[in-house]
């Protein structure tokens, strides 16, 4: 393991960690911002750098607002929950760990997994234009139409109706 | 020796190099790069506060400041030793961690942007592939930064600013995008250098630069009105406004976190408006081909100073806009006009070069401008103006 | 020199995390925050099989990280509207006490 793999790894499951611990919601997202950069960064690590700076500009900057702005709209002033895990939290935590543990073995326990890196590829963006327009123009188009249908969706079913009673 | 005198900074650099470890020349060479960034762009900042001033006070038909050294130079020097001697009062209910933090990551966040642009001929601190695509990624971790500083002061106008500015944040942010996706189609790369290398040319005395096109010069002016709303500078800044909501976002930030701020937001313009400088006014180039003597770095800062004079002169001139017209303008004009400008841009390029596609080209833009001013005259009347000046 | 093992032991941990997030945060949002960390740890495990894998230069693995950052995106803008309409109607976002379907 490599110096700079470790400490990403440490603050990237610290910051995730702290985001499913914390009690204050908002401290949670901004501790998740902090697991999401450390993602990205492994990934510029792993020679992605498109994927890398698309994580930062859209996990970044596009889910952790709209998830501070959802904690701001839905948060009753004054109400400081007593409990911040659920009623059923062991059988969660048991779950996980267990999901945890069977991964885990599994990747310890197989042979194709103690890979070393083979020289790095050189990936530019061109290429990366080049397959989204040739190989993957159908998946391309399909996100198009996804993500227009999610911006209408979204935007109804979280719009105020109360204006149409007035 | 015009040759030499542009390359001075990358000669320095290499004779520094030389006499440095091999062990150590990775981070040598990071730190030679970075530091002069970072100590020329402050000091950038410095000026760019004394230059506002006097500006807008000379625009506002009055001195500015004019007692601290000749002409009032030693203005930022006043304003960094109060900045830094004020007493740093934060509030009793704040949350102290994410207080602390916002200015940090603000200034962050705002310097991260400078990697990719480049100053010169060969001066760039990393040509990545994706440079562009950076730039914007750094540029939106400033919205986390705004609802941090606005959120943590727990007071109702600083909520109030912060989620205004982060709304008109991400509302300018697709215009920006799409208006610099332009001039990625024709350059046919995200690299910053890619970029500038392919407005090197001249054609007679002028250059090649993307403005001097009409998909061009439509994108600069949206990425400059973009620009401007993303660093909440007049005439968009109703979430800092000091006779609307008393600064806004920072209204809890006292002393040298005030500082910082003020210090990312201009930052931040000037990374922008390097950007468009980059992208759209041929970067470090010349603007005639018989002044190609002037060293790279020159004509950038050059560039850099004009459009921040034009930010002044914008600031000083045209009166705010309210959140509803900000955000109408954004998504009923600007963010259309940019898919237009693409699809003109696409005209452009698979048109045989010549009279024709001028014509066209400037044809399909200027159609919705010339209909959109038409729609906003039609329900005013214009009156003559009559001035009364102070003596 | 890091091995694939090294990354995936990560990834299957993070996905691990926001798992045991989404099973146990009585808020909606985080929740929800849970399975967006879910789509990044599953991710972190397409781009390094792509990097270790016998093939890059087939990108598949960043076009599947790439459309996986969009799907995700996209389904985080709706969920937390969802929420928001749920808040709306029931006055809370514990799920705890959001246990009947009646209006």
């Amino acid at each position: 393991m490599t110096a700079a793999f470790f400490i990403l790894a440490a603050l990237t499951v610290a910051g995730t960690a702290a985001a499913m611990g914390l009690r204050n919601a908002v401290h949670c997202v901004l501790a998740l911002t902090v697991g999401f950069a450390g993602v990205a960064a492994l990934y510029l690590q792993l020679g992605a750098q498109f994927v890398g700076l698309t994580q930062i500009m859209v996990y970044v900057g596009a889910v952790a607002i709209l998830a501070v702005f959802a904690i701001m709209m839905t948060h009753k002033p004054g109400e400081d929950q007593p409990r911040i895990f659920s009623s059923h939290w062991v059988v969660g935590g048991v779950v996980a760990a267990a999901v945890f543990s069977v991964l885990a073995w599994a990747i310890s326990s197989s042979g194709t997994a103690n890979q070393f890196p083979p020289p790095e590829p050189s990936v530019t963006v061109l290429a990366i234009g080049d397959s989204l327009m040739h190989t993957y123009v159908l998946p391309l188009e399909l996100m198009g139409l996804l993500l227009t249908a999610a911006l209408i969706g979204a935007v109804v079913i979280a719009m105020d109706r109360r204006e149409e009673t007035k | 020796m015009t040759q030499m005198l542009d390359q001075i900074f990358v000669t320095a650099k290499l004779w520094l190099m030389g006499y440095i470890p091999a062990a150590a020349k990775p981070l040598a060479s990071a730190i030679l790069s970075v530091v002069p960034v970072l100590i020329a762009f402050p000091l950038l900042f410095a000026i760019t506060t004394w230059l506002e001033r006097k500006g807008l006070g000379r625009i506002q038909n009055r001195l500015g400041p004019n007692r601290t050294g000749p002409f009032g130079l030693l203005q930022p020097i006043a304003d960094a030793i109060k900045s830094l001697t004020k007493e740093d009062i934060v509030p009793l209910r704040a949350d102290h961690a994410v207080h602390f933090l916002a200015p940090v990551l603000l200034v962050l966040a705002s310097f991260l942007g400078y990697a990719v642009l480049p100053i010169g001929r060969n001066m760039v601190i990393v040509n990545l592939d994706a440079g562009v695509l950076y730039f914007f990624a750094a540029g939106s971790v400033v919205e986390l930064a705004v609802f941090m500083a606005g959120w943590s002061s727990r007071s109702k106008y600083s909520l109030l600013g912060a989620m205004r500015a982060i709304a008109q944040m991400i509302s300018y942010e697709v215009p920006l995008v799409l208006a610099s996706v332009v001039v990625i189609m024709q350059a046919g790369s995200l690299s910053t250098v890619a970029i500038v290398e392919k407005q090197t040319g001249y054609t007679g005395i002028f250059p090649h630069w993307f403005v001097f096109t009409p998909w061009g010069f439509v994108g600069f002016a949206l990425f400059m009105i973009a620009a401007t709303a993303e660093s909440n500078r007049s005439p968009f800044d109703l979430p800092e406004g000091e006779s609307e909501i008393i600064a806004g976002y920072y209204i809890e930030y006292s002393g040298f976190k005030f500082a910082l701020f003020f210090l990312g937001e201009y930052l931040g313009m000037f990374a922008t408006s390097g950007m468009a400088i980059t992208l759209f006014l041929g970067g470090w180039t010349a603007p005639v081909s018989f002044l190609t003597w002037i060293p790279s770095y020159i004509w950038f800062f050059t560039k850099l100073v004009t459009l921040i004079a034009v930010f002044i002169w914008i600031r000083g001139t045209l009166p705010r806009l309210r959140m509803d017209q900000l955000m109408n303008l954004a998504w009923e004009f600007i963010l259309p006009m940019a898919l237009l400008n693409m699809l003109v841009a696409g005209v452009w390029h698979f048109m045989p070069s010549g009279i024709l596609r001028w014509l066209v080209c400037t044809a399909i833009v200027a159609t919705p401008c010339v209909l959109f001013s038409a729609r906003l005259k039609r329900k005013k009347r214009l009156q003559v103006r009559t001035y009364i000046f102070a003596d | 020199m890091t091995s694939l093992q090294n990354y995936l032991i990560l990834s299957s941990l993070l996905f691990s995390i926001g798992l045991a997030g989404a099973l146990t945060r009585r808020n909606a949002i985080l929740v929800l925050i849970g399975i967006e960390l879910m789509l990044n740890a599953a991710n972190l495990n397409f781009i390094a099989f792509w990097r270790y894998g016998p093939n890059p230069s087939h990108l598949t693995g960043i076009m599947f990280a790439i459309f996986s950052i969009t799907v995700a995106a996209a389904e985080a803008a709706v969920g937390l509207g969802i929420i928001l309409a749920a808040y709306r109607h029931s006055r809370t976002t514990d799920l705890d006490q959001m246990n009947s379907l009646k209006g």
